[in-house]
């Protein structure tokens, strides 16, 4: 996965946090953002690669790119609208 | 309702805040109402207690179907922007001293619904919304789909004419968003009972093919092995120690043993169980068998120098050792360590009467 063009403005640090939370503070992360800004995601619950794109195509947000790297998941989520 | 009788054009979209589990029958119902045009705000609620999030904890599995949730998922298929709210704090009260009671197991189902209508109401408020709409069917389920109970929640979540339940709506009494025209009560459903063809008949007619199977939810509360822990656990309870969502949580996995009326044991059943316990270990004896493969055995309370020996039986009971051999056990608590031996010949018929069945 290569990382987005623009660096991510803030990072959603989920690890050790299992799901629905980390979707939780994804949302609530992503409401204080600008549109356009990348949100950097790292978590480690494995339900996170099924909810997180389901989550940004509900929400209309883009998911840029998810990769795993041993137990770690790595996602760029940019804010698609207000 | 006249079928013939116009109904009147708000000025703007009706809206409904609706509760969606990501099931059949909740998904339906959103999609009902989006047949009539409403703006729907789906809610899902976290307790805590979701059969699937539990799976996450303790076991690894490479098909991630299983590992999703079915809110967000049914979310992004209606394309309905689905609000997760975490109520799991607040959830423990209705868990521990449910006015309505229990079910069958340890499930408080009626307060559950009430505090969960009560929340879908304040955001029914927050957002602007008309009413307020769930895919609960009359008749459905023994404990709080019955005529009188929904009458009940209705009543006690505060939204008196303002629950809507569109796929039995035309078993029940008209709603204020029916009966001011912001909703087409023949165009809901009339369906009620435990069979599932009505639903089965929508899901095709709507072409929706992908929905957890069977139905019935995702909450653990409902089983009646965990209800067993449970009931065990709350009637041991001093009533004065704070809980916490770790309390409960911990009684899904494992074999449950007590000893005496403040000791208590959980047995890992597999590798995932064992990691799992050991995320509790603060404050907690913990039973390993370094010399063989074995289970973890996590201890509530404070045993006596016998009692940890029983333990340690128990610990051994399950480990790879063979039968009437002798292995060592090791407990450790908190930096505190002690080394046992135990033989592997605790007899079933004492292990069962340790057993919390």
């Amino acid at each position: 996965m290569r990382a987005p063009d623009v660096p991510p403005a803030r990072t959603l640090d989920a690890i050790g946090l299992f799901c629905p939370v980390p979707i939780i503070k994804t949302a609530a992360a992503m409401k204080e953002m600008a549109v356009g800004e990348v949100l950097l995601v790292r978590a480690d619950d494995r339900g996170v690669l099924v909810d997180l794109p389901a989550w940004c195509k509900m929400a209309r947000h883009e998911l840029l790119g998810m990769a795993e790297d041993g137990d770690v998941i790595t996602a760029y989520v940019r804010k698609a609208h207000a | 309702m006249d079928n013939e009788k116009p109904l009147p054009t708000p000025s703007r979209p009706p809206k409904a805040v609706v509760l969606l589990s990501g099931g059949l029958d909740s998904t339906l119902a959103v999609r009902m109402l989006k047949e009539q045009g409403v703006e729907v705000h789906a809610v899902n609620f976290n307790t805590g207690f979701c059969l699937t999030d539990h799976a996450r904890k303790v076991r690894k599995t490479d098909d991630l179907k299983k590992l999703r949730n079915e809110a967000l998922r049914a979310g992004a298929d209606l394309q309905v922007e689905v609000e997760i709210v975490d109520i799991s704090k607040e959830y423990l009260d209705i868990l521990t001293r449910p006015k309505h009671g229990y079910g069958s197991a340890a499930n408080p189902c009626i307060d559950c619904r009430i505090f969960m209508l009560q929340k879908a109401r304040e955001i029914m408020t927050e957002i602007g919304a008309d009413f307020v709409a769930t895919g609960e069917v009359l008749g459905q389920r023994p404990m709080s789909q019955m005529r009188p109970i929904l009458d009940l929640i209705e009543r006690e979540s505060g939204l008196k004419g303002k629950l809507l339940r569109p796929l039995s709506a035309q078993c029940l009494p008209p709603t204020e968003p029916e009966m001011t025209g912001l909703i087409d009560r023949t165009r809901l459903g009339g369906i009620r009972g435990r069979t599932r063809t009505g639903q089965m008949a929508l899901a095709a007619e709507f072409k929706i093919e992908d929905f957890p199977q069977p139905a019935g939810g995702c909450c653990f509360l409902t089983d009646e092995n965990y209800a067993k822990k449970f009931h065990d656990f709350m009637a041991h309870w001093d009533g004065e120690r704070e809980l916490s969502l770790e309390d409960f949580l911990i009684l899904k996995v494992g074999r449950h043993f007590r000893l005496s009326p403040r000791v208590r044991a959980i047995v890992g059943r597999m590798e995932g169980e064992n990691k799992f316990l050991s995320y509790f270990a603060a404050g907690h004896w913990l039973l390993t068998t370094p010399d063989v493969p074995g289970p973890t055995t996590w201890v509530d309370g404070e045993p006596d120098a016998a009692e940890l020996a029983k333990l340690a039986e128990i610990t051994v009971r399950y480990s790879d050792c063979p039968a009437d051999a002798s292995t060592r056990v090791f407990a450790h608590r908190d930096g505190e360590e002690r080394e046992l031996t135990a033989i592997a010949g605790m007899s079933l018929r004492e292990l069962d009467g340790y057993r919390i069945q």
